[in-house]
């Protein structure tokens, strides 16, 4: 303990960090009957380190090429020690960080976190989200087989319907106007650097974001909170949030080694689209809905409707802390709660629907 | 006088944040243009193809299709039930997806957003807004060539 103590002194003595101490030991997170709800974002962090420690492991033995990437995952799972399970731990993570994720947004949004002051920590959140389907989108290509194939081309399809820059984004996802070697290689990049660049930038926003302003009680708890004593963040919160983290390793583990992640056969690029493909299934609400689109509506493509439709969507729910005035003085509206409410239940039972098979 | 002095300082000033601020613009779109233009990969000359030989007559029983190589996108030969051969261009109209002949529904079907077509490729069913291009096919003897345009 003196050694401790003494180095504790040294670096005290030179960075000044005492009072980085006293914050810590005084932040508190208020207690009342939705308090369950802070424990979801740390969960998702989880997830993300997971992703972070597996993915690097995978970068010893990928390599991200049209002729050696489908191979390279192929020998990870089969030759490498424990290959299998590093992957698949890697998959099952990379969905469990977005159900995490989805858990968190929809507690943050059902119980109005997101008004003022709190606007900039739901932007950066929404991005951070986007961020996270942007890597399960990216690293979906990396094994180069047959799924994974056609869900690029649909995918970046649907980037180029994008009005006036659509064609100059889908040469750019691309890496020209197939999908080929060259975006695979794109997708790899994407996936390694800028992604985990970005989002470890954004990350550490939304934590400060968090921390100078510390958790919001719900509208209709303050009453709740005040009669509770806070739970002091260190380490109560900490150990708490330890046990979910270990909950999360348990569902991980089990997960990974009772359901490994298939690999598929290669893609190959001049086959016809195999019957029942589907994309992951946080996507599968989006998918279902363009399938029962029809071709055309009031004279418009149907798959444009729904494209912009979704849009549209995605941008409301982007600026409820702006759209949903009342909520910045507390009393938010019930219409953008049921609209909540309605986005959840239709997320929710299109997916359950779809992973049943109801969906034609 | 004090006054225009101050007056010409602040325009002075004015000048200089005008000249800092339209430099750094300026290294900014000259340091952006080339990361702009070097993300778009370069047009590859290819020699445009027209014709292929898409499959042997022998390999395409009637009621079946193939999916062909046509140039760097798939296309779709199929033998009808009363032995007709036809070609079309196998990339769903509906989100690019490779479409396949159905032999139990004889006709052609996108598996990605159950599109269906008919064996004129005409959209018949499902999301696809348009109907699958239509390539001229000649037979040769065993041989089925495509060709395109005409």
């Amino acid at each position: 303990m003196k050694i401790l103590d003494r180095l504790w002194h040294t670096l005290d003595e030179r960075l000044e960090l005492a009072p980085l101490i006293d914050f810590a030991t005084h932040k508190e997170v208020p207690q009342h009957r939705h308090s369950w709800a802070y424990y979801f974002g740390g969960l998702t962090m989880f997830f993300f380190f997971v992703q972070v420690a597996t993915g690097i492991l995978l970068l010893l033995y990928y390599r991200p090429t049209a002729e050696a990437a489908f191979e390279s995952v192929q020998f990870i799972v089969t030759r490498v020690p424990f290959g299998w399970l590093i992957r698949s731990v890697h998959s099952w993570s990379a969905n469990l960080m977005i159900l995490a994720a989805f858990a968190h947004m929809f507690s943050v949004y059902l119980l109005g976190s997101y008004a003022k002051p709190r606007e900039l920590t739901w932007w950066s959140g929404f991005v951070l989200l986007l961020l996270a389907m942007g890597f399960g989108f990216s690293g979906y290509l990396l094994p180069w087989n047959e799924l994974a194939f056609f869900a690029t081309r649909v995918g970046t399809d649907m980037v180029s319907k994008v009005p006036l820059v659509g064609g100059w984004l889908l040469k750019f996802l691309r890496g020209g106007e197939e999908v080929t070697g060259a975006t695979l290689t794109r997708f790899f990049g994407f996936h390694v650097a800028v992604l985990p660049m970005i989002t470890t930038a954004l990350l550490a926003t939304h934590l400060a974001f968090i921390q100078r302003q510390g958790m919001h009680v719900p509208e209709g708890l303050e009453e709740e909170a005040k009669t509770r004593r806070p739970l002091r963040f260190v380490p109560n919160f900490m150990m708490r949030e330890g046990v979910v983290w270990l909950a999360g390793l348990a569902a991980l583990a089990a997960l990974a080694a009772f359901f490994p992640w298939e690999l598929g056969s290669k893609a190959d690029l001049f086959a016809s689209a195999p019957a029942g493909i589907k994309p992951e299934w946080y996507f599968l609400f989006m998918f279902e809905a363009l399938k029962l689109l029809p071709p055309h509506v009031l004279g418009i493509e149907g798959e444009l409707v729904g494209l912009g439709v979704f849009s549209l969507a995605g941008l409301v729910w982007f600026l409820v802390p702006v759209l949903d005035r009342g909520s910045s003085s507390g009393h938010r509206s019930r219409a953008f709660l049921l609209l909540g409410w309605l986005a959840l239940a239709y997320i929710v039972s299109f997916t359950l629907l779809s992973l049943a098979g109801v969906f034609k | 006088m004090p006054g225009s002095d101050e007056g010409s300082a602040v325009s002075r000033r004015g000048l200089l944040t005008w000249l800092l601020g339209t430099s750094l613009g300026a290294t900014l779109v000259a340091a952006l243009y080339p990361v702009f233009r070097f993300v778009i990969p370069p047009e590859v000359a290819e020699a445009p193809v027209n014709r292929v030989l898409a499959a042997k007559l022998t390999e395409l029983p009637v009621n079946s299709g193939k999916i062909f190589r046509f140039g760097s996108r798939p296309g779709l030969v199929l033998r009808t039930q009363d032995g007709a051969v036809r070609a079309f261009s196998a990339v769903c109209t509906h989100l690019n997806c490779t479409v396949q002949y159905r032999p139990d529904l004889q006709h052609i079907w996108c598996a990605c957003h159950n599109g269906h077509y008919d064996l004129q490729g005409k959209n018949i069913a499902g999301p696809p807004p348009r109907p699958l291009e239509a390539y001229k096919v000649d037979v040769s003897g065993d041989d089925v060539y495509v060709t395109r345009g005409t």
